[in-house]
């Protein structure tokens, strides 16, 4: 981005100067959500918890440490590895059912990682159908790996299952707006397809690939509910057994800002590895002219490997989900459920809505203003994805009600006792707010890297046609962000769906969603009555991920 | 006169809360309702507060969380919180919560007649409303139930490669093993947890759901576990081949934990909190309140669901659990020592 930035013409010299302060101003301001909970925990670091720090050091961090590193490795790896080879085969392959795998690839997103957790664990443990099948048919299972082994082979492959789509997600938007002609160009100048891809389209949808890494790196930090499920130790447990187990909030928190360090310096590492290349645009709309026809074993190569990949993410689990739940229906099913699903349908677009209007301009700002502050807001901004569900909640909850109780005593003292009540932290403003705080990130990333690949070509041939600033932004810029905004706004849409801790602390009173619903079962160990309010979620998901597909289809 | 100021103040806080039901949709509760923190889950408390309501025309609004956040939410609103009780489903919460001056002493000749002494505050901050043994599940193929004994005794390397866990990050086994630290003091404790470990069969389990499953299926041949989660699968299956023994009957009884509740310092609604919580030791929410999952009266004089019923009586660890709460830092710092995951 910066590198964009240093080539600013001249003509929008004025522009920025007169802009700057607001630029900073509105990015500090829609920062403000992610970074207020942020500087709670930065605090924290002044006032050691010294005699628990003392325990945690020992006998804890060893091992989270270890783990943390070992989870966010294999995760990183194989996701990347997952949702860029799909995403290379469904957006410039062609193979059998190509059509199919291009949209049902993405719908792993709608089912929660703890979800997959649960059915993996229940389906593959010593106890569960499988394991008891073979038994009592006489064969030996002690061969098989343990799912649930504390070296985390298990929760790192179901965690990459329920997160490839990010990266599918980002790299399938790549792969399709970079366009055919670039690898027949390419071709042309003498390289063979296979290293066209390596060489060239790889490199050239990298920012899409790397966000996509991002994001499933900082919700594989702040993850909470599928490592429980495999009792894996991770920051995020320690985290809260300091909290809840040792009563430390303190040291709690210390944890947090020590994981938030580990994020911030991956986060910098990988902007300072891209921040020497520059992209220049694709021509787009060009994907669809022709495919790249996989012959022989390739096609069957290709077909196995989606099928694979959507078998276990998906179809299975969801087939298991949907037999408990039909198990249960008949006791759990009533007409509440609609509440359920309408309130979630209307917290996720509504968030969807605000996060994505928060996104392009805070992407739209650094662009136009690139500098120190800008870009270390977006950065912090985007942060909250990595902090753990229940530590933003709380981190993003007192300082509502901090402000609730200073509002309430002000209209105490203008009113008398009779002043009326309000209760701020328990309204659906308080919950979009944090919201935007987790969620930036995943409607930025996105945004950003469309933003980025629109060069500085285009921003000079608009200003010398007179178009600049905001009339940029909409005549030019938002046509071309159009699948970036639909990914990102898609991506919040489930995300939100799928998200405890922040809609237990500020919903208000009466709003129990399906989210809600898969905790008070879960809480209780009744995975398979979850099942119900889980299948919901999955199929309340599927509207947005079919429209997205569409989209794609038609508009590049 | 102040008639009219009163009017013009309850146009305005209508006014208010109207404009901020459309933009927030965050109004607290009304007055005269009564308001529940709950940890204890919708399923469990609903039909009791709906009874409540039915009974004597109050109102209760509710919203659950776990513990954890719900203290903090309380500590955070401070005198403008809109909860007058908070309810949870382990007593190391509730002496968290009165710890940090979150709950105010309720004094009723009532809650101290129903409630028996070690499953309440000395301070009288918070009562516990049902009763939660954690002992002993074995497979009934395996194991000699005269080879069992106490909790200690699982610690014995005859039980090497047959003990299943839950893990030690729930506050169930935080709650145990602190017990266990007022009974044995630390070192003796840490002995025992490090024999508990050594004994494992398999990594520890996340549910205590799933560890029964185990035993069942012969991963392992004992284990501990809370008695509603083994009441709930024999309620669906009757021949599931797992039984209960009662530890430490010949010593100190068995591990019992609460589900309970205290009334908020900061209650908008005190006396009628307080009503509220004598009607919950009441025989009639008594009977509800446990049956409702499987677990115990607090009170003695009112009778168990059958299933329960049909363990046969046990005698209980006799001391405050209170000291679940003081010491179940101790408590989680002993099991990291002692490698239990």
């Amino acid at each position: 981005m910066s590198a964009v930035a240093a080539h600013s013409p001249a003509g929008s010299r004025w522009f920025k100067d007169r802009h700057a302060t607001g630029a900073v101003a509105l990015a500090f301001a829609l920062a403000l959500p992610a970074v207020v909970p942020l500087l709670v925990i930065a605090g924290s670091l002044f006032q050691l918890d010294t005699e628990v720090w003392a325990h945690l050091s020992r006998y804890v961090l060893p091992e989270v440490a270890l783990n943390t590193v070992k989870l966010l490795a294999g995760v990183a790896v194989l996701t990347g590895i997952i949702g860029t080879a799909l995403a290379w085969l469904t957006a410039v392959c062609n193979f059998p059912g190509r059509r199919f795998f291009d949209w049902a690839l993405l719908l792993p997103l709608s089912i929660p990682g703890y979800v997959l957790a649960f059915v993996a664990v229940g389906f593959l443990d010593y106890s569960g159908p499988l394991q008891s099948a073979m038994r009592a048919a006489g064969l030996a299972t002690k061969w098989l790996p343990a799912i649930r082994s504390s070296n985390g082979w298990g929760v790192i492959v179901v965690l990459s299952l329920a997160l490839y789509p990010y990266v599918y997600l980002l790299a399938r938007s790549a792969f399709m707006s970079q366009g055919r002609r670039v690898l027949e160009a390419a071709q042309t100048l003498g390289l063979t397809a296979r290293a066209a891809a390596w060489r060239v389209a790889l490199p050239m949808a990298r920012p899409w690939i790397a966000a996509g890494i991002s994001l499933v790196a900082m919700e594989t930090l702040a993850d909470f509910g599928t490592v429980s499920v495999f009792n894996y130790n991770t920051f995020t447990k320690a985290i809260y057994s300091a909290w809840f187990g040792m009563f430390s909030v303190s040291a709690a928190l210390e944890l947090a800002a020590f994981l938030m360090l580990f994020v911030l310096a991956a986060l910098w590492l990988e902007r300072r590895s891209r921040s020497r290349v520059r992209y220049g645009g694709g021509r787009s709309g060009a994907y669809a002219e022709r495919r790249i026809e996989l012959q022989g074993k390739a096609r069957w190569l290709a077909f196995a490997a989606a099928s694979l990949v959507f078998l276990l993410a998906f179809l299975l689990p969801f087939l298991q989900l949907l037999i408990w739940a039909i198990k249960h229906a008949a006791s759990d099913l009533d007409v509440r459920y609609f509440g359920f699903a309408v309130r979630s349908l209307l917290l996720a677009g509504s968030a969807a809505a605000v996060i994505l209007a928060a996104s392009v301009v805070l992407a739209y700002v650094t662009r136009v203003q690139s500098g120190p502050w800008t870009n270390l807001f977006a950065r912090l901004g985007t942060l909250g994805y990595a902090v753990p569900g229940t530590v933003l909640a709380v981190g993003i909850f007192v300082p509502m009600a901090w402000f609730n109780n200073e509002l309430q005593g002000w209209l105490i003292a203008a009113f008398g006792d009779g002043a009326p009540r309000v209760y701020l932290q328990g309204s659906l403003v308080t919950v979009l707010v944090a919201y935007m705080a987790r969620f930036l990130a995943v409607g930025f990333g996105p945004v950003d890297s469309s933003l980025q690949r629109i060069t500085r070509n285009i921003d000079e041939a608009a200003i010398s046609l007179g178009v600049t600033g905001v009339a940029m932004l909409k005549r030019v810029h938002l046509p071309l962000l159009r699948t970036g905004i639909a990914t990102g706004a898609v991506l919040v849409f489930v995300d939100v769906m799928k998200e405890m801790p922040i809609t237990l602390i500020t919903r208000p009173f009466g709003w129990d969603t399906l989210a809600v619903r898969v905790f008070e079962m879960t809480t209780e160990g009744e995975w398979e009555r979850a099942a119900l309010p889980a299948v919901v979620i999955v199929l309340a998901g599927l509207v947005p991920i079919a429209l997205l597909t569409r989209r794609g289809t038609h508009v590049a | 006169m102040p008639l009219k100021r009163n009017n013009i103040l309850a146009s305005v806080r209508a006014a208010v809360c109207a404009s901020a039901l459309v933009v927030l949709a965050g109004c607290a509760p009304s007055s005269g309702e009564l308001v529940v923190y709950s940890a204890r889950v919708e399923a469990l408390i609903k039909p009791i507060l709906d009874r409540y309501t039915a009974e004597t025309g109050t109102k209760v609004s509710f919203v659950t969380d776990d513990a954890g956040p719900l203290i903090e939410r309380l500590n955070a609103e401070g005198a403008n919180t809109p909860a007058d009780i908070l309810l949870t489903v382990d007593a190391g919460e509730l002496w968290f919560a009165a710890e940090r001056g979150l709950l105010q002493p309720v004094e009723s000749p009532v809650l101290s007649a129903n409630i028996p002494q070690n499953l309440r505050d000395p301070g009288n901050r918070w009562f516990g409303f049902s009763l939660r043994a954690r002992t002993i599940a074995y497979s009934t193929a395996r194991v000699d139930p005269a080879a069992l004994g106490t909790y200690a005794d699982l610690a014995d390397p005859k039980w090497r490669g047959k003990l299943c866990l839950r893990t030690s990050k729930q506050i169930y086994n935080q709650s145990l093993v602190a017990m266990l630290i007022a009974e044995f003091g630390e070192t003796r404790t840490e002995e025992i947890v490090r024999g508990w470990v050594a004994n494992l069969a398999t990594d520890v389990f996340s549910s205590d759901v799933k560890l029964l499953e185990a035993i069942a299926a012969g991963q392992c041949d004992v284990g501990l576990v809370n008695t509603y989660y083994y009441g709930r699968i024999v309620r669906d299956q009757p021949d599931f081949p797992v039984k209960l023994f009662w530890a430490d009957q010949s010593g100190s009884g068995v591990h019992v934990n609460v589900s309970g509740a205290g009334v908020t310092t900061h209650a908008r609604h005190s006396a009628e909190a307080r009503k509220f919580l004598e009607w919950l030791s009441g025989p009639e929410a008594q009977g509800m309140f446990a049956k409702s999952n499987l677990e115990f009266p607090v009170s003695p004089a009112v009778a168990a669901d059958p299933i329960v019923a049909s363990w046969g009586p046990f005698k209980q660890n006799p001391i405050n659990i209170a000291k679940a709460g003081e010491l179940q830092a101790d408590a989680v710092r002993l099991m990291d020592r002692a490698g239990y995951r």
